[in-house]
């Protein structure tokens, strides 16, 4: 599947839905210090603990493939890093990593294990504070087939991919929203309050799986199209204290609003076409939903904050490359409501943000 | 008896000369063989052993080198990993920068702005990189495609997918006016020139496959003058085409074979190199008529050459870029020789 393909036309529906929301005013901050000879690559993850650490899953490149006899295996290409609530590298964690190929996005649990959700390896890996892996879900296909588009067998990226071996069925097609353990390009991940994990899965997939918080698959809802339910690039997705589920459809132009069970009960329109979304904790929640950029346009790069009910309360910032503007932000962190951490893919970045 | 010599000498020098003359050349050669004729050579020396690498250390292909405001050396190679090194103005390594980058895959070319920030443009993640004097990443511009979603290179008579505003195809060269606005020569695939602002917004491009005027066949190279005026080494077209700040097309240079690297001196009498390099394939036939730089005024007046083909030191090996922050002092990033040499120019007064 390609994601350009969609870009021209998901560009034109975000354009004519624009929101007039009054501005509101923000500062940035560099924030996070890279230590002399590391670098940061696409920042797809960014995600605070409770300690005010932030972790940063980023795309650094190079992920290589070695051969076999008869297929060749991917390794590398994404880093997780961890600094503390200083800006100060702490480390690194999941370091070659069996999982760790292209970033898409990290969060941090109530408990403060550390999620990460990688879109090429279709894993999710639960990590513990200390970084040690407690629970992988899904399964990285044993081959990823290397060179143009396509898969050789038992290679490709679709769920039957990582079963491997002679008898694997074929993988569904693209966007069935197929039920069961087994990611296709997932995106993002949540956790209601009694701990059962939702997955927004996602480029290949176009559905939403929830497990309970031993990791047991209960259900999924969803395929791809654009009436209620369905979706068109989930790209992310969090809960409220109800438990209710927020899935910000991209292709759709919407923010999806889902019941704890998957019963659709609302959407959420006029903030574009949201790729990150986040739902601050505490008594007086709000949501806040980027309008991000593509790589070929700056047109929009927006960021809405919203109440619950979906009221837009204000925007701020737009697509560039300078200090207080944003390219292609993938993630955003709101556990404090008005100082975000925000990701981008297109500048290789996280910027501080703190609204006023 | 001295005359004699002399009378001989010369007699020597005359068969030698007319034997050149004689020389049919082949079809390939006629094309490849810079058209400007009586130019006069500028001596020059290459110094001996300039970088000097800690053992370890190795170049691979050199095919991006430049210089900042105090004389530190860029090299920009494509070795196990593409790497960017630092020198010191006296050759001795100081420090890698951009080490294990997302950026970095295939290096092109590197660049130093008048604010020394370094500039990396790097054709097999079709990125440009912008770093601090520091090495610490400014900006980017491009997308390097995620893996498995690389597009097929389009084989011979394909025409490569629309040029977009913010994504390369096997960019090649960077360069900024005196506002900081940025021009990249988009490149192999793209067969464009685009121009950014200062933060990296798009304004404008020129160019599409083809050898009419404006059109571009590899723009290889380019730089700009202190009008803001943009020079793009068309390579295949064998020209050098000139275009004002907004990139209409003012003229053409074309007597000075293909511009593999060109570069524009900086003060208040700007001239412009253009190197005729000889081929990366070793092909020896081509080799024979090229290989040498010329220095020419902003207006295409030749002024002189300097150069010949050859893996010694003072000869050329794939001149793939070039500095010539000073007039008289190029250095030389060199494919086929996987080095540098600094050349010191004697112009006669």
């Amino acid at each position: 599947m390609s994601i350009f393909s969609n870009l021209v036309g998901m560009t034109l529906l975000a354009g004519s839905l624009f929101a007039q929301a009054p501005d509101i005013t923000f500062n940035s901050t560099d924030f996070l210090k890279m230590p002399d000879r590391m670098y940061m690559g696409e920042a797809a993850g960014v995600a605070t603990n409770s300690k005010g650490h932030v972790y940063v899953y980023t795309r650094t490149g190079d992920a290589y493939a070695t051969t076999g006899t008869s297929r060749t295996f991917t390794h590398g290409g994404s880093r997780l890093f961890e600094f503390d609530q200083n800006g100060r590298y702490v480390g690194e964690i999941g370091k070659d990593s069996y999982g760790f190929l292209l970033a898409e996005s990290v969060r941090v649990d109530p408990q403060d294990n550390i999620w990460i959700v990688d879109k090429s390896s279709s894993l999710v890996v639960k990590f513990a504070p200390d970084g040690r892996v407690l629970m992988p879900m899904g399964r990285k296909p044993e081959s990823i087939f290397v060179g143009s588009r396509g898969g050789g067998p038992g290679g490709g990226r679709g769920p039957g991919a990582g079963r491997g071996g002679e008898g694997a069925p074929p993988p569904p097609p693209p966007g069935s929203g197929a039920p069961g353990d087994l990611f296709n390009g997932p995106t993002d991940v949540a956790w209601d309050a009694q701990g059962n994990i939702f997955i927004s899965d996602g480029f290949g997939n176009a559905r939403v799986a929830k497990f309970d918080k031993n990791g047991k698959f209960i259900k999924s809802w969803g395929s791809r199209g654009s009436e209620p339910g369905q979706f068109n690039n989930p790209r992310s997705i969090a809960t409220d204290a109800q438990g209710n589920v927020y899935v910000a459809d991209k292709g759709n132009n919407r923010i999806q609003v889902f019941d704890n069970d998957g019963t659709f009960k609302t959407q959420i329109a006029g903030v574009g076409a949201p790729a990150a979304i986040c739902i601050s904790p505490g008594s007086h929640p709000v949501l806040y939903a980027s309008n991000s950029n593509e790589v070929n346009s700056m047109d929009h790069g927006e960021i809405y904050k919203l109440d619950l009910d979906g009221k837009v309360l204000g925007q701020f910032g737009r697509a560039g490359h300078a200090v207080k503007e944003f390219g292609a932000v993938n993630e955003i962190d709101c556990r404090h409501a008005n100082e975000l951490y925000v990701g981008e893919l297109m500048n290789w970045r996280v910027q501080k943000i703190t609204l006023h | 008896m001295k005359k004699r010599q002399s009378i001989g000498l010369a007699a020597v020098a005359l068969l030698f000369t007319l034997s050149v003359f004689a020389q049919t050349l082949t079809r390939a050669q006629e094309r490849a063989k810079a058209k400007a004729q009586n130019v006069p050579e500028i001596p020059y020396d290459s110094v001996p052993n300039f970088l000097k690498l800690p053992p370890g250390l190795y170049f691979g292909e050199v095919v991006g080198v430049a210089t900042n405001s105090k004389g530190h050396v860029f090299v920009y190679t494509r070795s196990y990993n593409t790497r960017l090194l630092e020198f010191d103005q006296t050759g001795k390594f100081l420090k890698e920068i951009g080490e294990g980058l997302y950026g970095f895959q295939f290096a092109h070319a590197v660049r130093v702005d008048p604010q020394d920030n370094i500039w990396a443009v790097d054709e097999g993640t079709n990125m440009v990189i912008k770093f601090s004097p520091q090495g610490k990443v400014l900006m980017v511009l491009g997308h390097r495609p995620e893996s498995g979603e690389v597009p097929v290179t389009p084989g011979f008579g394909v025409a490569p997918p629309p040029a977009e505003p913010y994504t390369f195809n096997r960019q090649t060269d960077v360069a900024w006016d005196p506002q900081g606005d940025i021009f990249v020569a988009d490149g192999y695939g793209n067969s464009r020139v685009v121009k950014y602002d200062k933060n990296g917004r798009y304004v404008t491009s020129v160019g599409s496959h083809g050898s009419k005027p404006g059109e571009l066949n590899i723009p290889h190279t380019l730089a700009a003058d202190a009008q803001g005026n943009v020079y793009v080494g068309d390579r295949t077209n064998n020209r050098i085409q000139v275009f004002d700040n907004d990139l209409k097309l003012k003229t053409m240079y074309d007597k000075v074979g293909a511009p593999w690297a060109v570069c524009i001196t900086p003060g208040p009498h700007q001239y412009l190199y253009s190197s005729n390099s000889n081929p990366d394939n070793n092909n020896s036939e081509i080799m024979a008529v090229t290989g040498e730089v010329y220095k020419m005024e902003l207006d295409g007046t030749i002024l002189g050459k300097f150069g010949k083909p050859g893996k010694q030191l003072g000869e050329f090996s794939t001149i793939h870029e070039m500095d010539c922050r000073s007039e008289n002092e190029i250095v030389t990033a060199e494919i086929n020789r996987w080095g540098v040499q600094k050349i010191v120019l004697h112009p006669k007064k």
